[in-house]
């Protein structure tokens, strides 16, 4: 009699155990949704501490050497240091306003190009083997001529920034003009209207999503591009903050240049993702 | 009945590097006002092609269409096109999407604006004006469709396949209650479709086009006796499977 007992008990612990707790399966499974965005948040700021930890200890310990490998404590210092001289901040914004003119140039420039591209087929297959090989041409190599041509300066630094995402960016644009459904664009002739209608009402506000997904890698590598051009011929910003100092030794501020980057590439991401979001849901798509 | 468009041994081919692909070939037949016609066929024997060239969108490589308006004027009938999906803009309201072709005529009067207004009443769609497309259900997407093609008030309606996306229960009900708007509208419609029963169910008359390169086969006048209006009647009618099998002979035949 003993198996059939404990048989008889185990469905009813259940209904006790839900019953107890009134979880309905909607929130049932909500909860399982939080809990597990939670474990990823969790994840994410253990490791972010541990390696800070980890850095700081065998810093401390002479493990590693901090005058090459510095310390999030030296990093911190040396933040603040910059900070009170009024540089850092000074450097910082010239590298933001920099990426952020680069940017806006680039998708004013891939948009009117990509829209001229569809507007002539002839001559998007004339430019077609040239949008290609300058696409694949590694932008670092173009640099030095950029400074012969303007010189040093905040020009030659946005056109670094621009050389490095606009090709790509005239590509995806144009590809995403010719993916919007070619029966869409005929119901616009059915209806009476014409090509510019059709781009207009339907290619350019059926391209978004694919606007939107280029524009947050081309901000990403516009600030490829300025920091490229920062290194070769820029007297301030972030770029030129890490080539002075690894020519001085000062490796501090070098590394805490670095973080600082990170951050704001951070916020580039982030602020894009938010555009998006806020598009998102003003056109429901 | 005099027809209001004639088409006259209408002829066209496609072409491309490897040779010239015929696809129509000498089709004639008119349409007379207020008529349904519906046009069958195997599939990839030019039936939108034809369609196309009806609708201007194409221009035909041989014959001609001969326009017969009632008060003899010359200028080409006012054609609405709907095609195989509602293509509904995500991206605009219902209503912005049922006035797109105004939009883009430049006709937002406010007589058409109010034609419009009348026509989301009585098609049950007013309380979905400001609502997204994806908010509608298959059929009521159908309705708006019809709207936006109503809109610019067309005398002649073309069809190509314009159900072919929706389930088949669906279907049934859509293309009757299309239909039947067109018809109180009192419109004169070509539709394309490759299901025979939904030719039967809705035409007049129905043009068998052959294989490639496509000419007329037969015409079929359609006459059923109707118990009731419901969607499914046409399909009870006691002479519904006479034109089938005719129909299915007649396709069939030649392969």
């Amino acid at each position: 009699m003993k198996p059939e007992a404990s048989l008889k008990q185990e469905p009813e612990r259940t209904k006790r155990h839900k019953s107890g707790t009134e979880l309905t399966k909607q929130e049932e499974f909500i909860r399982k949704h939080k809990r597990h965005h939670h474990e990823i948040t969790s994840w994410r700021t253990f490791l972010f501490v541990l390696f800070l930890v980890l850095w700081e200890v065998s810093a401390d310990r002479k493990w590693i050497d901090s005058f090459f490998f510095s310390s999030p404590s030296r990093v911190l210092r040396c933040f603040v240091e910059q900070l009170r001289s009024n540089s850092m901040l000074s450097h910082i914004g010239v590298t933001l306003f920099e990426t952020l003119f680069s940017f806006l140039l680039v998708i004013a420039l891939s948009l009117l190009v990509a829209t001229l591209l569809w507007h002539s087929k002839k001559l998007s297959e004339i430019l077609e083997p040239y949008l290609v090989v300058l696409n694949s041409l590694p932008k670092s190599a173009l640099a030095p001529l950029f400074i012969v041509w303007l010189g040093t300066g905040t020009r030659t630094i946005i056109v670094a920034g621009m050389s490095v995402a606009v090709f790509g960016s005239i590509i995806s644009f144009y590809t995403g003009f010719q993916q919007v459904d070619s029966e869409k664009v005929t119901l616009i002739y059915t209806l009476g209207g014409s090509r510019r209608d059709a781009f207009l009402k339907v290619v350019l506000p059926g391209s978004v999503p694919i606007l939107l997904s280029t524009a947050k890698v081309n901000i990403g590598l516009a600030l490829v591009g300025v920091i490229i051009g920062e290194f070769l011929a820029a007297r301030r910003g972030l770029g030129y903050l890490i080539i002075y100092g690894s020519q001085v030794f000062q490796l501090d501020m070098v590394i805490t240049s670095i973080i600082v980057l990170c951050v704001i590439a951070l916020g580039f991401y982030k602020s894009i993702q938010a555009i998006e979001h806020q598009i998102r849901i003003r056109f429901k798509m | 009945m005099q027809s209001i468009l004639e088409l006259k041994n209408i002829g066209y081919s496609y072409h491309n590097l490897h040779g010239e692909t015929k696809a129509l070939k000498d089709i004639s037949f008119g349409v007379r006002e207020g008529e349904f016609i519906a046009i069958v066929g195997p599939s990839g024997c030019g039936k939108s092609t034809l369609l196309s060239i009806i609708a201007g969108l194409l221009s035909p490589e041989e014959g001609t269409i001969v326009v017969n308006n009632p008060d003899g004027a010359l200028h080409y009938p006012k054609i609405g096109y709907m095609l195989q999906r509602d293509h509904l803009f995500e991206w605009r309201t219902v209503y912005r999407n049922v006035t797109l072709g105004l939009e883009l005529n430049h006709k937002m009067t406010p007589e058409r604006l109010e034609a419009v207004d009348r026509l989301l009443k009585d098609y049950g769609l007013d309380k979905f004006k400001d609502k997204r497309p994806d908010e509608l259900s298959g059929g009521m997407k159908q309705r708006a469709a019809l709207i936006r093609t109503l809109a610019l008030e067309p005398q002649l309606l073309l069809l190509d396949e314009p159900f072919s996306a929706l389930d088949y229960q669906t279907r049934l009900f859509v293309s009757a209650d299309i239909c039947r708007l067109i018809r109180a509208a009192g419109k004169t419609m070509i539709i394309i479709t490759h299901d025979l029963a939904e030719a039967i169910s809705l035409a007049d008359r129905i043009i068998v086009l052959s294989g490639r390169p496509a000419v007329v086969k037969k015409e079929v006048n359609v006459h059923l006796t109707l118990a009731d209006d419901s969607p499914l009647a046409a399909r009870n009618a006691p002479e519904f499977q006479q034109y089938f099998n005719m129909l299915w002979e007649e396709l069939t035949h030649e392969t």
